[in-house]
C-alpha cells in the first residue's frame, strides 16, 4: 500500500512538472538557448555531420540514420519490418529475413542499438539492435547499411535487455524481460513463482560477423531489464538489472514494487564461455529461425534451427551473483573504465553505484547476504561504491563523456543530470522536452566516448513541433556537453519512438560505406547481368522474367504469353554501376509493394495477373530525364489461350 | 510568392519539354532531334572559343583523365576480344553498333573520333557531356539521355576502344 501511494505521490509530482514545461512562456520552452546555438548545429548545403547516430525505430521495427549535429535523418533501414519503400520483406529475396518459428511476422519493435567494438573502443562494423516481442537479434552492415543477419532467440520473452556487444564483440547478449516457463509449457499462470525462468542467451560472434548461439543461462524468472557489458578490469563480466524479482505474475504495476530491492545479476561470461568449451551444459530442444542475407547471391535464407546449449548458473562455481539495487533499476551502465555499474533505480530519486573491485573482494570474501535460488546475493553495503542522491525523479539511462562525468535521464522529472563520477556529486541539471527516456553520447558506452554532443530521446512530444493531430513522432533533442554545462541546441523528431541510439565519428565509417553492387560479384540465381540474358521462362504456371533497366528502359519492354492465373516472378536488374542510380518497378495491381533496385542489384517481386488486358508497368524512381519514358506493358491473355512467350525490346526478339 | 509561380511555371516548361520528347512515333509529325541541336538560345551559350562544336572531330580528344593513347598500327585482338566482353556487360543496354540505340550507332565510332575521345567519354561522362562540345550535341541528338557512368576503369576502356578498331576494320 505504501508503495502505492509513493508511486501516486511520484505520478502527481511528474504530471505537474510536465505540465510546467508545458504551459511556461516561449523562454521556458527553449531552455537556456544561447545565441549561437543555430551556427553550432548548422551543417552547410553539401557539408557532411560530424557523427552518425543510429536511433532505434521502436515499434517501426527499423532503425533510423541522423546526423548530428544537424539532426537531419539520413535514412531508414529496414530491419523487422516490412519496407514498402524498396520492397524488404515484399521481394522474394527479403522476405525469409522475417521468418520465425511463428512463421513470417512482418513486424518488429526495435530497442537497442549497439555498435561492434574491438579493445573497447567502436570498430565501426556492424550495427546490432534487438527485437523486444518475437525475440531476435539482428546485425546490419555499416558498409552497406543493410540488414544482413537476424536469429531468433529461443525460450526469450520479451526480449530487452539486449543487445549490447562485448568489448572485442565476442558475444552480443539477448535477456528476458517477461519470464516464461522454460521451456514453453501449458501451465496454470498463478504458478508462475519459483516455475518461470528468464533465460540470459548469449550468442557469439564470428570475425564476419556471423551470429551462433553459444548457450543461455537459466537464470531464476525475475524481469532482465537492461544490460551493459564490463570493460578494461572487468571484461569477461556483463551486469543485468532485474526488477519483479517479486515474481508477480499480475498487476505488476503494484505487485513488482513490493521489494525494496531488486538485484543487478553480474555474470562472468568468460568462466561460463570456459564451462560450455569443456563440454558443460545441457542441449535441449528448441525452435528458432536463423535468416541470413547473402551478399553475393543478393538472397536470404531462413534455416530453422533445433537445438540449444542450456546452463544452469548454479551448476559453474563464481559465475553468477546478484547485487542488491533499490527500487527497479532499469539501466544499468558501465563507465568507461569498467569500475563503476551504475543502477538507475527507476521508482527513485537516487542512482546506486557498485564498484567492481569491490564486488570481486566481496565475492572473494564470500560476503553474501542470503541466496536467490541457489544464485549468492552480495552483501548491499560491500558492493556499493556511492549514491548520486536527489539526482531527480525517475533516473532511467546514464551515459559518459570519458571526462569522468556521468549522464542520467530522469524520466519523471523531464530532466538530464551531469555528475561526478566518484565524489557523485550533481554538476548540472538541464530540462528536457518531454519526459526523456534514453540519452546517448556517442561511443558513451565504450571505454572510449566522444563527449562533444549528447543526444535525448524523449517519450512525450506535445507542443514542440506544429501540431499533426492526436499521432506525433517521438522528439530527440541535441546538447552540446563539451563544457562545464550542458547546452541545449536543438529539438528534431524521430521516427517511430527511438529507444536507446548508437553514435560514431562519420570518418569511422563513411570512407566504407558502399557505392554500389558490382555486377560482376552478382550471382542471384535469377540475374541477367547484360540485355542479352534477359528472358522471359515458364514453368506450369509460374513465369519467370529476367528483366534489366538502365536509363530509361526496360528490358524486355514488352511480354506477351502471360494468362490470367499465371504467377508472374519479375526478376529485375539494375545495370547501372554508377554511384545513386537507382531504378524502381512497380507493376499495376501487384499485391505486394514495388521495388528499388540499386545499381548491380538483383530483386524479384511477383505478380498474379487476375484480368486479361495489356498492363504498364514503370519506373518509380526518377531516374533522368527520360524517366517518364521508363515503362513497358505485359499483355495478359485468357487462362486457355495460346498466346505464346515473347519478349522483346524495340520491337526486337532478344537474344 | 514570386519564387513559387517561377518555380511552378519552370515545372510546367519541364513537364511539357519532357512530353514533346514522349510523342515521337510519328516521326513526320514531329520536330527532327537536330531542331533542337540548332535552337539558337544553346548556341549563344557558349562563349568560350574552346567549346564550338567546329573543326577537326578527331583532333578533340575530350576532357577527362585520357591525354594520349598511342595506337599501334595493328589490332591487339586478345584485347578487342576482352573489349567485346566488356561491351556485352556495360555498354550494350545502351549502344549497339549497327544502329542508333538509346545513344549513337557506334559502328564508324573509330573513324569520327580521337581514341582519348571515345575514352574520356566512357570514363568521365558527367564532364563530357556538359563541357565537351561534340558529347554536348550528342546529348541533345540523343533525346537528353545522358551517358551513363559504368564505373569502368581506364584499362577497360582502352580495350573498348580496341573492340571498336577492330569492328571497323572488319565491316
Amino acid at each position: 500500500m505504501k508503495n502505492i501511494f509513493k508511486i501516486a505521490v511520484l505520478g502527481v509530482l511528474g504530471l505537474f512538472i510536465q505540465s510546467c514545461g508545458n504551459g511556461g512562456s516561449s523562454d521556458q520552452k527553449s531552455g537556456a538557448i544561447t545565441g549561437n546555438a543555430a551556427e553550432r548545429v548548422y551543417v552547410a548545403p553539401g557539408e557532411h555531420d560530424e557523427y552518425y547516430a543510429f536511433l532505434s525505430g521502436g515499434y517501426s521495427g527499423n532503425l533510423t540514420v541522423y546526423g548530428l549535429p544537424s539532426g537531419r535523418m539520413l535514412k531508414e533501414i529496414p530491419v523487422f519490418s516490412q519496407f514498402p519503400t524498396n520492397g524488404y520483406g515484399y521481394s522474394e529475396e527479403t522476405v525469409p529475413m522475417l521468418n520465425t518459428s511463428f512463421g513470417f511476422v512482418p513486424w518488429g519493435d526495435a530497442h537497442h542499438p549497439d555498435i561492434s567494438q574491438t579493445n573497447g573502443e567502436l570498430d565501426g562494423r556492424w550495427v546490432f539492435i534487438n527485437e523486444n516481442n518475437t525475440p531476435r537479434i539482428a546485425r546490419i552492415s555499416l558498409e552497406t547499411f543493410e540488414t544482413e543477419e537476424i536469429i531468433e532467440i529461443p525460450h526469450s520473452a520479451g526480449n530487452h535487455s539486449s543487445s549490447f556487444v562485448t568489448e572485442n564483440t565476442e558475444y552480443v547478449v539477448a535477456g528476458t524481460r517477461f519470464s516464461v516457463p522454460y521451456p514453453q509449457r501449458d501451465m496454470p499462470i498463478d504458478e508462475m513463482k519459483g516455475n518461470f525462468k528468464g533465460p540470459l542467451t548469449f550468442i557469439a560472434v564470428g570475425d564476419d560477423g556471423r551470429m551462433k548461439i553459444d548457450f543461455q543461462l537459466k537464470m531464476p524468472g525475475f524481469n532482465y531489464d537492461l544490460s551493459h557489458p564490463g570493460r578494461g578490469d572487468s571484461h569477461g563480466w556483463f551486469f543485468f538489472t532485474t526488477y519483479n524479482t517479486e515474481e508477480a505474475h499480475t498487476m505488476q504495476e503494484v505487485n513488482a514494487s513490493q521489494n525494496d530491492k531488486d538485484f543487478i545479476a553480474a555474470v562472468n561470461w568468460k568462466k561460463i564461455q570456459e564451462y560450455v568449451q569443456n563440454g558443460g551444459g545441457e542441449e535441449i530442444d528448441a525452435e528458432y529461425a536463423h535468416n541470413v542475407f547473402d551478399h553475393s547471391t543478393q538472397t536470404a535464407t531462413s534455416t530453422m534451427e533445433n537445438k540449444v546449449l542450456t546452463v544452469d548458473p548454479r551448476e559453474v562455481e563464481g559465475a553468477v551473483f546478484f547485487m542488491p539495487t533499490p527500487k527497479s533499476p532499469h539501466g544499468c551502465d558501465v563507465d568507461p573504465s569498467g569500475e563503476y555499474i551504475v543502477g538507475n533505480g527507476k521508482l527513485s530519486t537516487d542512482l546506486t553505484i557498485h564498484s567492481f573491485s569491490k564486488m570481486i573482494t566481496a565475492i572473494e570474501n564470500e560476503d553474501y547476504e542470503g541466496d536467490a535460488y541457489g544464485i549468492p546475493i552480495l552483501n548491499f553495503e560491500s558492493t556499493l561504491a556511492g549514491t548520486v542522491k536527489e539526482g531527480g525523479l525517475g533516473p532511467l539511462h546514464t551515459e559518459f563523456d570519458g571526462k569522468g562525468n556521468a549522464y542520467t535521464t530522469f524520466f519523471i522529472s523531464s530532466e538530464v543530470v551531469k555528475w561526478k563520477l566518484g565524489t557523485w556529486e550533481v554538476l548540472d541539471r538541464q530540462p528536457s522536452y518531454y519526459s526523456v527516456g534514453h540519452n546517448m553520447i556517442p561511443g558513451g558506452n565504450s571505454r572510449k566516448p566522444f563527449g562533444k554532443y549528447m543526444i535525448s530521446m524523449n517519450k512525450i512530444t506535445k507542443d514542440r513541433y506544429l501540431p499533426t493531430g492526436p499521432e506525433l513522432e517521438h522528439s530527440a533533442q541535441l546538447y552540446d556537453i563539451s563544457g562545464e554545462k550542458m547546452e541545449l541546441l536543438l529539438d528534431f523528431p524521430t521516427h517511430g519512438e527511438p529507444h536507446y541510439a548508437a553514435g560514431i565519428p562519420a570518418d569511422k565509417i563513411k570512407s566504407k560505406s558502399q557505392k554500389i553492387y558490382r555486377l560482376d560479384e552478382n550471382e542471384h540465381e535469377y540475374a541477367a547481368t547484360s540485355e542479352s540474358e534477359t528472358k522471359m521462362v515458364r514453368d506450369g504456371n509460374e513465369v519467370h522474367v529476367y528483366m534489366t533497366t538502365v536509363r530509361s528502359h526496360f528490358s524486355p519492354d514488352n511480354l506477351e504469353g502471360i494468362k490470367v492465373g499465371d504467377k508472374v516472378f519479375f526478376h529485375v536488374t539494375n545495370l547501372e554501376q554508377d554511384f545513386d542510380v537507382p531504378h524502381g518497378f512497380a507493376m499495376i495491381g501487384a499485391n505486394t509493394s514495388e521495388l528499388l533496385i540499386m545499381p548491380g542489384q538483383t530483386k524479384t517481386i511477383t505478380w498474379e495477373p487476375k484480368k486479361e488486358g495489356v498492363w504498364p508497368f514503370y519506373c518509380t524512381d526518377f531516374c533522368s530525364a527520360l524517366h517518364q519514358e521508363m515503362q513497358g506493358y505485359v499483355r495478359v491473355s485468357s487462362q486457355n489461350s495460346n498466346v505464346p512467350l515473347k519478349w522483346t525490346l524495340d520491337d526486337e526478339e532478344i537474344n | 510568392m514570386k519564387l513559387i509561380v517561377k518555380i511552378g511555371l519552370a515545372l510546367a516548361l519541364v513537364i511539357s519539354f519532357t512530353a514533346c520528347g514522349n510523342s515521337e512515333k510519328d516521326k513526320e509529325k514531329d520536330l527532327r532531334l537536330d531542331d533542337y541541336g540548332s535552337q539558337p538560345k544553346k548556341e549563344k551559350v557558349e562563349t568560350d572559343n574552346t567549346s564550338q562544336d567546329s573543326g577537326d572531330p578527331l583532333a578533340n580528344k575530350g576532357i577527362g583523365p585520357v591525354k594520349s593513347v598511342d595506337l599501334p598500327e595493328s589490332i591487339d585482338s586478345e584485347m578487342a576480344n576482352q573489349g567485346a566482353v566488356i561491351f556485352k556487360n556495360m555498354c550494350s543496354a545502351c549502344h549497339k553498333m549497327d544502329k542508333k540505340f538509346v545513344g549513337p550507332q557506334l559502328a564508324g565510332v573509330t573513324e569520327r573520333r580521337s581514341p582519348e575521345w571515345i575514352m574520356n567519354m566512357i570514363l568521365n561522362p558527367e564532364q563530357m557531356i556538359k563541357e565537351d562540345p561534340i558529347a554536348k550535341r550528342l546529348l541533345i541528338e540523343s533525346n537528353m539521355a545522358v551517358m551513363a557512368n559504368q564505373g569502368i576503369k581506364e584499362d577497360e576502356a582502352r580495350a573498348l576502344v580496341e573492340y571498336f578498331r577492330q569492328y571497323d576494320e572488319q565491316n
